[in-house]
């Protein structure tokens, strides 16, 4: 069976997406109810939408279709089941539990009442995607705004069953209660028989940090249990009936053209489908090794192009930067010369990032099944309804007939925003007739997946005779905007990001550009307070002025015991901080050196992390950790290596990952200010590991390493 | 074309229609729809598919279905007794010793292996034990601290 009707080339993308168009979303009212069950429901609808919706009625829900800017919704069933619905999606992040805490909060039902329906087009609003640590900062206040409301409209039903004013009742432990007869009615009771459903109003007040008694406290994952069975089952786990196993013929490089193509052989293997769709070559038989087979036995020719090198890689993306300038990417105040001029100290310096891989332990996988017409597929994904739509614009279907469903995934780290997996399932599953899973191979993944941006950043500074920063030019090229700014005083700034061709399929990386942004800037300034003869951190206090910064230096200083004395020959200490994403975070590290075999440990790092309001400790505790931990690995040793349009060390015993070995003893501080608003953490704790490290490096051996991976062989300079 | 090979899993005895040849895993995952047993590198780097074969934890990707015909097999699904957690997944779970959980299976398993031979290891056993295990989330700390927490809960209660 052959089938050649379909071309889809997946983009690739790079760095942060912006805000995406809303979409009509296709679940109507009555099946909402038919779905969940009578009840009570609650939406809550995108602040910026509420204005254009006021000639629509408000109260009540009187249109068939749901609004196109709905962001979550909250159903309480006749049982008092309560369910919450966001497009966002479980990564390892622990959202499932810390939004569901979130919800009970502020419904005043207990923890284990609520069930999270996540990341699912046909269930749940839509949802730009789980990227940019966004899920705490947005989706939490608005489940807490419709859970509140949705705590009014109970109030409403028992003040209307009662026959007394709303103003006097209490929302308790899922029941409203009346103080002044100490009669009650449960929510179960509340919801019966009813089909009754609000827009949230725009500005519902909620219960403020410190009057909360679910969110903040650390409760372990929702369905652990499943976890440590082994029963939950991501994406490779599914099995649907008369599924089939998928596998793509890859080109042998990039961007190789296909010319010749014969799979007469392979077509002749009984059970076998075989598609060949422009240069897309895939088969689906009963089990993976068959279709592995009918690939081998397909004879395949393609026309090469010669690519650029790891080795060439730094001067090739100076050399390709985009010449036409860009009031976007760039930053100017005061005069850098002038300030140059002023310095008593001048240093320069260039510091590069190598490409790295996120190397999720789930690869990309997708199961797709056609019926009728309409496409179901289950992948895992960060942005479920962008691969909705990747699927309905590649197969022409309306997105109505396309249903993108996430299982909670085996991590992302940014690596999972594209629909590749689903892609191919779904082209392998339409010629098949039937559900076909695609699961990439390792090696798939190292090659096929996009990496995190290499990047050449080349900083001029100036500092005055007291270490007060006079001047400060930073370029960025390739790598990105994130954290690009200086969070120090300088008066004189000229901060741009240069756009280059990029030899690999770059993209989203947990913290993007920031980790590389932070590691050039904090390596600088640990130079420069060694010109101005300061402590690493008396100098940067002496140039800052943002409060949540200072405070997270501060508290990882002291947990750490900064200024520390060394007692033992190749020990060195380093320090490095900054924000992004609302996140505030400082990190210090300690490294032994051993000056006979050049090889660098990392014994320990002391991270400190603000990010507003804590609404889980134990889950926050947990990312922050975990982030270290992975962020030692881009620090010291991971680097993709590629050759002329191919990836040299695919594989786990060629990229080398943090194992156990490798972890020191990491501590994090967890500042916990409830007078601000929850930021989220899963990018912003990795952000200081590398330059702590480098900058404890150079404090051991007084070398200075300006290039990430900081030591992938050790310190070379020092072996004997 | 293949024949079957008999396979005595989780106590059962199975009959698996399969190429003897080919990797314990699919078999596992395919044929049995044992699926808590993941594919991480098909290279035997990263641990997430150890099952234990005659008690010792082994890497399935590695291991043909022939080879290990020969031994029980316990897979991630075969630790729970009437519903009890095994001491290991329950640390784990009290522990919080994940975050996505893709490598639990294989951590567990692993971790079952190294307190049957070792019902006492030292932090610095457990990680040269566990070294061939990758948990990409960084959850490392805390599966050290479950794996010390099992190893109390089964010396006092005595399963293990």
């Amino acid at each position: 069976m052959s089938d050649t009707s379909v071309k889809f080339v997946p983009e690739p993308e790079r760095y942060e997406f912006s805000a995406g168009p809303m979409h009509h979303f296709a679940l109507a009212r009555r099946d909402f109810f038919k779905f969940l069950g009578a009840g009570i429901a609650v939406f809550a609808v995108a602040k910026n939408s509420l204005a254009k919706q006021e000639t629509a009625p408000t109260h009540g829900f009187h249109q068939e279709e749901l609004p196109k800017d709905i962001t979550a919704w909250l159903h309480i069933g006749e049982d008092g089941t309560v369910t919450a619905f966001t497009g966002k999606v479980e990564i390892g992040q622990n959202i499932r539990t810390s939004l569901a805490q979130t919800v009970a909060d502020e419904l005043r039902v207990p923890f284990e009442s609520v069930r999270m329906v996540t990341a699912d087009t046909a269930l749940t609003p839509f949802d730009f995607g789980t990227v940019g640590s966004r899920s705490m900062p947005t989706m939490s206040p608005q489940l807490r705004r419709a859970a509140a409301a949705a705590r009014d409209l109970l109030a409403g039903a028992a003040a209307r069953e009662w026959n007394v004013p709303v103003e006097g009742l209490a929302a308790v432990d899922g029941k409203i209660t009346d103080p002044a007869t100490g009669r009650s009615l449960r929510y179960a009771e509340l919801a019966r028989d009813k089909t009754l459903a609000q827009n949230l109003p725009a500005e519902d007040p909620v219960t403020p940090p410190n009057e909360w008694t679910v969110a903040g406290k650390p409760i372990p994952k929702k369905d652990g249990r499943t976890f440590v069975t082994g029963k939950h089952q991501y994406t490779p786990d599914l099995r649907r009936p008369g599924q089939m196993y998928g596998k793509v013929l890859r080109p042998p490089s990039f961007g190789a053209t296909l010319t010749s193509c014969d799979a007469k052989a392979a077509e002749a293997m009984g059970g076998v489908v075989i598609v060949r769709d422009g240069d897309f070559i895939g088969a689906a038989a009963s089990n993976e090794r068959d279709a592995s087979k009918a690939l081998e036995a397909i004879h395949t020719e393609w026309k090469e192009v010669p690519q650029i090198s790891r080795k060439e890689l730094f001067s090739y993306l100076k050399q390709n930067a985009t010449a036409k300038s860009d009031d976007r990417s760039r930053r100017i105040k005061g005069s850098v010369e002038d300030g140059l001029t002023a310095a008593a100290h001048r240093l320069d310096a260039t510091y590069t990032v190598a490409f790295i891989a996120h190397a999720p332990l789930e690869p990309r996988a997708a199961v797709a099944e056609w019926s009728d017409g309409k496409l179901t597929v289950w992948t895992g994904s960060q942005r479920p309804f962008a691969v909705r739509d990747e699927l309905a614009d590649v197969f022409h279907v309306a997105e109505a007939n396309v249903r993108v469903i996430v299982p909670d995934t085996g991590s992302a780290y940014g690596g999972k925003h594209t629909g590749d997996a689903a892609l191919e399932a779904a082209r392998l599953a339409r010629a098949a007739r039937r559900p076909v899973q695609v699961v990439w191979t390792r090696e798939e993944e190292f090659t096929w997946a996009y990496f995190r941006p290499a990047g050449v950043i080349e900083i001029k500074s100036g500092i005055a005779a007291d270490g007060a920063l006079t001047a400060w030019e930073f370029h960025n090229y390739n790598s990105g905007m994130s954290a690009i700014e200086t969070p120090y005083t300088v008066l004189n700034q000229h901060i741009e990001f240069h756009p280059t061709q990029c030899p690999l399929r770059s993209g989203s990386y947990r913290g993007l550009a920031a980790t590389a942004n932070f590691f050039a800037r904090e390596s600088l300034m640990d130079e420069l307070a060694s010109a101005a003869q300061l402590d690493p951190l008396e100098f940067r206090l002496k140039n800052l002025s943002d409060a949540r910064l200072r405070a997270v230096l501060e508290a990882a200083a002291k947990s750490f015991g900064w200024p520390r004395k060394k007692t033992q020959g190749g020990q060195g200490f380093g320090i490095a901080g900054g924000f992004e994403k609302g996140g505030y975070v400082a990190t210090c590290a300690e490294v032994v050196v051993d000056r006979s075999s050049g090889a660098v440990r990392v014994v320990r790092i002391t991270t400190a992390f603000e990010c507003g309001a804590i609404v889980n400790p134990d889950g926050l505790r947990n990312q922050v950790i975990g982030a270290n931990i992975q962020g030692l690995g881009g620090a010291l040793f991971e680097a993709v290596e590629f050759e002329n349009g191919r990836i040299t060390n695919s594989r786990f015993s060629r990229y080398r990952v943090p194992r156990f070995r490798d972890v020191p003893d990491v501590e994090a501080i967890l500042l916990d200010r409830k007078d601000l608003p929850s930021a989220g953490a899963g990018e912003t704790p990795i952000m200081g590991v590398a330059p702590a490290v480098g900058n404890a490096i150079f404090d051991a051996a007084g070398i200075r390493l300006r290039g990430l991976p900081l030591v992938p062989n050790g310190l070379p300079t020092v072996k004997t | 074309m293949a024949k079957p090979i008999e396979l005595e899993v989780n106590g059962k005895r199975y009959s698996v229609q399969c190429d003897p040849e080919s990797p314990l895993l699919y078999a596992l995952r395919d044929e049995l729809n044992l699926t808590g047993t993941k594919y991480g590198c098909g290279e035997g780097q990263c641990g997430a598919c150890t099952v234990l074969i005659g008690g010792v934890p082994r890497r399935s990707c590695q291991i043909s279905v022939s080879a290990a015909g020969s031994k029980p097999i316990t897979t991630i699904e075969g630790l729970e007794q009437d519903g009890h957690l095994h001491p290991v997944q329950q640390a784990f779970l009290e522990a919080g010793a994940f975050q996505c959980a893709y490598c639990t299976s294989g951590m567990i398993m692993s971790s079952v292996g190294l307190l049957s031979a070792n019902p006492h290891p030292t932090p610095e056993e457990i990680v040269q034990f566990l070294q061939g295990n990758i948990c990409r989330c960084g959850t490392y700390p805390r599966v050290i601290v479950a794996v010390q927490q099992a190893a109390r809960t089964i010396l006092e209660n005595g399963r293990g």
